[in-house]
């Protein structure tokens, strides 16, 4: 009996046929049932996903050259701002960018999702002329087709584990976590907890740099740890981090990704998001692999905090379970609180089922991290200096 | 049993009187406030839901208010749900007290109970793909 196991294999498996997936919610009984080596002979991969709120995703885009050509300064997609301080006709665009004069209603995030849906956008761009670049502007319609490179860069998605938030303050709040009504009237939170990819690999022995993954449908890569990449934060007895620790830097074509999978948000009186799809694949190499992906929602914890006081350092109320979240009520000081989710863990289990048949048909085969993740901890903050200093 | 949701708008006159004790004395109805915005000295509106009464008590009781002068309409706001654009993240249920949206347990699922909803509206702005409209 085969007490390990290696990518190769696993990928020999898939090209035969003859791999066995399952999901990270489906794994959870058959540990507890069968134990993690009987468990690790029958079991190849485990899917894991997420489809939550991203902020910190975009676009790198080529526009193709025009005729004259043009150096593009400024460069606008349905009056939405892409940055194109880069060569002539690139640019990215970010997700949360708003268009220009459209209160918050349209941004990058729409851009990007009108694109994926097959429509054409208005592209603008102004320039200062060059010997080599002489035109000044342009004015045009542009769809994916049309584009040389139309590809995803987010530079902060799927985190490991996020807060739960709460409003003591007397007001409603208007968050990127939802609608927090006063007297800690209601809680959200963000995660797909035993579905989610960096709680059931909290330590990154398989997920690392250079992983192929499921992005928003189509396929993605790994391609660096995440901003503001933090797992060092405090763990629990199971082994998770207590709060957002881990992140990813994902990339992946637009091209073969879908609307179902990459969904433009508008967070009311805070402003625009995407929602990004993602899916990881875990192979079970060894029996504590598939002990760290059976964890279930009653051992993954996380922090509540008062997003009532609009501090840097939110106070920290109380830890609680996803099982607990997932009910639909917390405590906290002997008070109930509703609770809801921002995330959709409906649309995390269509990926992950998703995934779980393109490595059962073939179609997707495993990448050994090229360098892990690092473990470097802390997230520093913005000091305000008076002068330069030393 | 028979509920019946309506709308009444009060005259300012009218916005000092107990009418809804009259309701529930004198027509033995059970009224459950879903929205009330009552400034003494201004025009009133409140949204009520009747029962534990006939239908001919209820029909009584609202003559009653029609007699002191509030203007009486069905509730006929609903709110109407995009299904197929939803991607069930939950985040309108954050906001909605009265349990009419909720994210069935099982299949994870937006389930939109229109009999619970008391069309506070609250959904609609917290909704972060703007799918939650209000129809008149």
């Amino acid at each position: 009996m085969a007490n390990t196991k290696t990518f190769e294999e696993i990928n020999e498996k898939i090209k035969k046929g003859k791999v066995t997936v399952v999901t990270a919610e489906e794994i959870i009984p058959m540990v507890k049932e069968e134990g993690t080596a009987a468990v690790l002979e029958k079991v190849d991969v485990v899917t894991t996903a997420t489809f939550g709120a991203m902020c910190s995703s975009g676009a790198f885009l080529n526009f193709g050259h025009a005729d004259p050509p043009i150096k593009m300064y400024k460069v606008w997609l349905n009056d939405v701002p892409a940055y194109t301080g880069l060569a002539a006709v690139d640019a990215y665009l970010g997700a949360t960018e708003p268009a220009e004069g459209l209160n918050l209603s349209y941004g990058g995030a729409h851009v990007i999702e009108d694109l994926v849906a097959g429509k054409k956008v208005k592209l603008r761009a102004i320039a200062y002329g060059t010997d080599c670049y002489p035109r000044k502007n342009i004015e045009t319609w542009v769809g994916l087709e049309d584009l040389n490179q139309a590809y995803l860069f987010n530079p902060r998605n799927a985190y490991q584990n996020y807060a739960v938030a709460v409003n003591s303050s007397d007001k409603p709040i208007y968050t990127y976590m939802g609608t927090l009504l006063p007297n800690l009237g209601n809680a959200t939170y963000s995660t797909s907890g035993e579905l989610s990819p960096l709680l059931n690999d909290p330590d990154f022995q398989t997920i690392g740099i250079g992983t192929r993954i499921f992005l928003a449908g189509g396929e993605g890569y790994i391609a660096w740890e995440g901003t503001q990449h933090n797992p060092g934060q405090k763990r629990n007895k199971h082994g998770t981090p207590e709060n957002a620790a881990g992140t990813l830097a994902v990339i992946g074509d637009l091209r073969g990704m879908k609307r179902d999978y990459l969904r433009a948000a508008v967070f009311h009186q805070y402003g625009i998001s995407l929602y990004v799809g993602i899916g990881i694949p875990i192979p079970l190499l060894n029996e504590e692999i598939v002990s760290r992906v059976a964890v279930s929602n009653h051992e993954l914890t996380t922090t509540v905090f008062d997003y009532g006081v609009p501090s840097r350092n939110r106070p920290a109320l109380g830890t609680v379970t996803y099982a607990e979240l997932r009910s639909g009520k917390i405590k906290l000081n002997g008070k109930t609180i509703p609770t809801a989710p921002l995330s959709s863990l409906y649309k995390a289990r269509q990926i992950a089922a998703e995934l779980k048949e393109k490595i059962l048909n073939g179609q997707f085969f495993l990448t050994a991290p090229v360098k892990q993740l690092p473990f470097r901890s802390g997230v520093k903050p913005l000091l305000e200096r008076e002068e330069v200093g030393t | 049993m028979i509920k019946k949701r309506v709308v009444l708008t009060f005259p300012s006159e009218l916005s000092e009187k107990p009418l809804t004790y009259h309701l529930v004395k004198d027509f033995d109805l059970a009224i459950n406030i879903l929205k009330a915005k009552i400034t003494p000295g201004e025009e009133g509106k409140m949204v009520l839901e009747l029962s534990n009464g006939s239908a001919e008590m209820i029909q009584q009781g609202l003559d009653f208010l029609i007699r002191q002068g509030v203007k009486v309409e069905p509730l006929s706001k609903e709110l109407v749900l995009a299904d197929e654009e939803c991607i069930h993240c939950g985040a309108c249920t954050a906001v909605c007290r009265s349990e009419a949206l909720q994210i069935d347990p099982e299949s994870a699922r937006l389930v939109f109970d229109r009999e619970k909803c008391i069309v506070c509206e609250l959904c609609v702005p917290s909704c972060p793909l703007g799918i939650i409209k209000v129809l008149f």
